[in-house]
């Protein structure tokens, strides 16, 4: 039911962990529907994403999304990983079960509301 | 790649001696068996001869058995036979919230056409009580139904009190038996039901094939049309060489139930014992009034779908009542029903022994489980490294 990709990202998943020092964090999803994903940002004073990490709770769609997207955008802008949408993560991975593509493909939501919190500590700051 | 199969709950594996008797009713002894001629009657011997089987693996009398494509068809028959045929004395239904779709479904459709259904909760093994029951039926019930062991957690109901509460009411009592066969003693007078339904791929037997058990003088609508077999209850030709295949399979599968029981639940308390060692574990069901070979167990913190897939990569089949794989948005209406919490429902498994499973599957399990699940948390954002 999986493609080989997602297989790979599920079995081998990029950039898993958290960041100690990150300056965005956001997370989507809830217990009920039973995918919840967290996504650590380290953006620099460029506004590029340095590095980032993730943790999911969740299916192999919801973890090999969280994969991905991590790739997709480390090291661009963020203005650049803002343009991500959960449709191309699913496409990069060469397509999801139909029944995945609205529950457990949310890594973009994720990375924007990671992104978010960033712009608004920044805006803090100042 | 070691192969473990523990998924029995789902599907059993053909057993090799009813094969054997199945095959020459798809090839030389092809004939109808409603054909007068040597054909036809020879299909039609096998028949009987398997129904005679059925019944006298139940407990029953061989006109009691109908034949049907499975469970799911016996478990419509029974419940819209039942609720149209006795329309004129009532419209209350009593089912509860655990059942399989087969049934849960058709009364819910009964629901939207009128019918009064109550739906009785369980308590967290996910039993249904005797006195809920008896709490529930009213002068307008016409139908009782509850399963005898549930497919997801195993947990085995007061059936034959349930069904004695219902005969002195004077409600037919319907059970789906498709878990219990083979695994517990079924016998319909014993139980104390009136309809009973059961499939033969979940003992061995070949799949789309299946019987209801209809007591004597039990009423039932017809609604399906044709002709006249399985006395009009079940119109259409006979599915000779499964049917065969169902009589042997239940006859193989009552015999030397007792040893064959024990030895599955020993190998199933290793396997419980072994994975609820590991760190935040759970077991659903009932921990005693349980089928030998089920194992139902939560692993918080993770979700359901990505332990079935890990342990598929390590070659065991199992499988589990998160969202992710009930084809629905929402984790198992059994678990949600005994009360579990929806990170505990999604990270449900099930495991469910056979006949052909050995210590060494077990060993193998409870070998590559641990990695697993330790893989699995350190990616959760909701396991904080052991402590809740």
């Amino acid at each position: 039911m999986y493609t080989e990709q997602v297989m790979d990202h599920f079995t081998n998943p990029r950039n898993v962990g958290e960041i100690k020092d990150a300056n965005g964090v956001g997370e989507v999803g809830n217990m009920k529907c039973g995918d919840i994903m967290r996504i650590y940002l380290k953006v620099n004073e460029d506004e590029v994403i340095e590095d980032i990490k993730f943790r999911t709770f969740g299916c192999a769609a919801a973890i090999a999304t969280s994969s991905k997207i991590t790739e997709m955008v480390k090291g661009k802008s963020i203005s650049d990983a803002l343009k991500v949408t959960n449709k191309q993560v699913a496409e990069e991975l060469g397509g999801l079960p139909a029944p995945k593509m609205h529950c457990s493909n949310l890594a973009a939501d994720a990375l924007k509301k990671a992104i978010e919190n960033y712009q608004a500590n920044r805006a803090k700051q100042r | 790649m070691r192969k473990v199969y523990l998924d029995h709950a789902a599907t059993t594996r053909l057993n090799e001696e009813v094969l054997k008797e199945m095959l020459p009713y798809l090839t030389e002894h092809f004939g109808n068996p409603s054909s007068i001629h040597s054909y036809g009657r020879k299909a039609r011997a096998a028949i009987e001869e398997a129904r005679e089987r059925v019944a006298t693996a139940l407990g029953a009398a061989a006109e009691e058995i109908i034949f049907t494509s499975g469970a799911t068809e016996a478990n419509n028959l029974a419940i819209r036979g039942i609720a149209r045929a006795l329309r004129e004395k009532g419209n209350h239904i009593i089912t509860s919230a655990v059942e399989h779709h087969a049934v849960y479904d058709t009364c819910l459709a009964l629901q939207k056409e009128g019918f009064d259904v109550t739906i009785l909760p369980v308590d967290e093994y996910g039993m249904v009580s005797v006195n809920a029951v008896a709490d529930a039926i009213t002068d307008k019930t016409i139908l009782v139904s509850i399963m005898l062991a549930n497919n997801e957690v195993g947990t085995i109901m007061p059936i034959a009190e349930i069904g004695k509460l219902c005969r002195e009411r004077g409600i037919p009592f319907h059970t789906d038996a498709v878990q219990a066969i083979g695994n517990i003693p079924v016998n319909v007078d014993n139980l104390n039901v009136d309809l009973l339904s059961l499939s033969a791929h979940k003992f061995y037997g070949p799949k789309g094939v299946g019987a209801l058990y209809l007591r004597k003088g039990t009423r039932l609508s017809v609604y399906h049309h044709g002709g006249a077999q399985e006395r009009k209850l079940r119109p259409g030709t006979e599915n000779v060489a499964g049917i065969v295949g169902l009589g042997k399979a239940i006859e193989l599968a009552v015999k030397d139930l007792e040893p064959k029981a024990n030895r599955i639940r020993a190998l199933r308390d290793k396997l419980q014992e072994g994975l609820l060692a590991i760190e935040h574990t759970k077991l659903n069901g009932h921990p005693e009034q349980r089928l030998p070979g089920n194992l139902n167990v939560s692993i918080l913190y993770v979700e359901g779908e990505s332990l079935i897939l890990s342990l598929d990569l390590k070659g065991i089949a199992c499988s589990s009542g998160s969202a992710c794989t009930s084809g629905s948005l929402d984790p198992s209406h059994v678990l949600m029903a005994m009360g579990l919490d929806h990170q505990t429902a999604h990270g449900s498994l099930r495991f469910s022994l056979g006949v052909d499973n050995t210590e060494e599957d077990i060993d193998y399990v409870l070998k590559v489980m641990p990695d697993i699940v330790a893989r699995l948390r350190s990616m959760s954002p909701v396991y904080q490294g052991g402590s809740k």
